[in-house]
């Protein structure tokens, strides 16, 4: 019987959280282990399982991946949300590239000075509702169907959906100019792995808070 | 600058059903500025795959507008590569279309995951040394620090490791891969900013030299060809005032 996956982050989204959906809506169960300490972090380095001396980092099939978007392409292939042909992957790729990047947005400015980090989730507000949100509209506009890709759940659905719920976060105004994608909202948000993934006591991180913050600036010396 | 003609293919590829194809199908064409940027790793890769390639460089603010209200700019953002009758945008998604395309991702999705864990690493030390030229020069001596620490601590041993625990030519599956392309492209901007951060990494050097000679990427390395040189202060002067940035 094959072992479940294992995480290895610390206790909140970062880089792992679209990590952590992408197995969710997959249906996938899987482990984590917190990083709370630096002799823990030391730990992890000293044992070489940290390629580039970094997390996240994901045990799964007998390998030990690093490199965010190397560990969702696999997740995404493995199981089989990464379109049909060459073709619908890299439409997947063009579309979770861009979402990821606005969501990473969103992790670094928890680290900022407060007035910048106000500055920088404005900025991501912004970008959201001027050049993310109306792409997403206008593809499920152009097509008409369900998802984003070969009318089929894919990747790209699952992390639409991420990032509609954290800019919504920061702003709840954001979305009754995207109709389809309110729509698609609820939609994919009733998918019952995500369903289940998004009730209370799932492996869900909450927003970055202060004391996160702390954990991760001790951890890692910054 | 033109593309070069009549490249030998890797090893192993056809080359007369390449030409086949991309006369069919048309070259692909890059839309970015006349200079490396987020851009060149394509260039590489295209090169390194025997592929014959056009760019239309942006050179005025207008040129950058047309771009973008015309529509063909997914997220307003270069590089965008037009291809197979598509116009693709996001830097690893372009790179992946064509390693998966040109056979040179590895033979199953671990050798992908590996690939691609190895590219991103690159990706990352790359990053710091694509921004360089944009930092302020009160802070730029300190970042060329950093990027010397990192390639001899963080990321070169890593992959002088991988080499030695196979002592295979390629970094995965024996096998030419886009993440022996990255990383040699990587190894001559290591080299530009300092050839002595090479000196305790023999097996890198050798990897330089074995991909530097394959047909194609032997070819890119020469002059003349579409690769570009370092950013110059005019050319930074003139990318600033295309895409308005102060």
């Amino acid at each position: 019987m094959a072992t479940k996956p294992k995480l290895f982050y610390f206790r909140g989204r970062g880089r792992m959280e679209s990590i952590r959906w992408l197995l969710a809506a997959a249906g996938v169960e899987f482990e984590e282990e917190f990083i709370e300490t630096t002799e823990q972090y030391e730990k992890l380095l000293k044992d070489g399982r940290l390629l580039f001396g970094q997390v996240p980092m994901v045990e799964i099939d007998g390998m030990v991946l690093t490199q965010t978007r190397a560990i969702l392409s696999y997740l995404a292939a493995k199981y089989d949300l990464y379109g049909k042909d060459l073709k619908e992957t890299v439409r997947i790729n063009m579309y979770t590239d861009g979402t990821l990047d606005l969501m990473l947005m969103i992790a670094v400015a928890a680290f900022k000075p407060p007035a910048e980090k106000e500055e920088s989730l404005a900025l991501v507000v912004k970008r959201a509702k001027t050049r993310y949100f109306p792409v997403f509209e206008k593809i499920l506009k152009d097509h008409g169907e369900d998802f984003l890709v070969g009318n089929k759940f894919s990747w790209a659905d699952i992390q639409l959906l991420e990032a509609i719920l954290m800019v919504e976060e920061l702003d709840a105004s954001v979305l009754p100019e995207f109709p389809l994608l309110k729509a698609f909202k609820t939609r994919i948000s009733n998918i019952p792995t995500i369903k289940k993934f998004l009730q209370p006591g799932s492996q869900r991180k909450p927003p970055p808070d202060s004391h996160y913050v702390e954990v991760v600036r001790s951890v890692l010396h910054f | 600058m033109r593309g070069w003609h009549g490249a030998a293919a890797p090893p192993g590829r056809d080359t007369s059903v390449r030409t086949l194809e991309t006369t069919m199908a048309g070259k692909p064409k890059l839309h970015y500025f006349n200079g490396r940027g987020r851009m060149e790793s394509i260039r590489w890769l295209l090169a390194a795959a025997g592929v014959e390639f056009e760019e239309k460089f942006i050179e005025t603010p207008e040129d950058w507008d047309k771009l973008r209200s015309d529509g063909h700019l997914m997220f307003q953002q270069v590089p965008m590569v037009e291809i197979d009758g598509m116009k693709m945008v996001q830097t690893r998604a372009i790179l992946n279309y064509i390693a998966t395309k040109y056979n040179l991702y590895g033979k199953d999705i671990k050798e992908r995951a590996l690939i691609d864990m190895y590219t991103e690493g690159i990706a990352d030390l790359s990053e710091m040394i694509i921004v360089l030229p944009l930092c302020p020069p009160d802070q730029k001596e300190a970042k060329i620090a950093l990027i010397k620490e990192r390639t001899t601590d963080r990321y070169l041993p890593v992959f002088e490791k991988v080499l030695k625990s196979h002592g295979q030519d390629y970094l995965v599956g024996n096998r030419l891969s886009k993440a022996d392309i990255h990383l040699v492209e990587l190894l001559y901007y290591v080299e530009e900013i300092d050839p002595s951060l090479l000196a305790n990494f023999p097996l890198l050097k050798a990897l330089k030299t074995r991909i530097s000679n394959l047909p194609t990427v032997k070819k890119f390395l020469q002059p003349g060809s579409q690769r570009k040189p370092p950013i110059d202060e005019k050319s930074l002067e003139q990318a600033k005032k295309i895409f308005r940035m102060k």
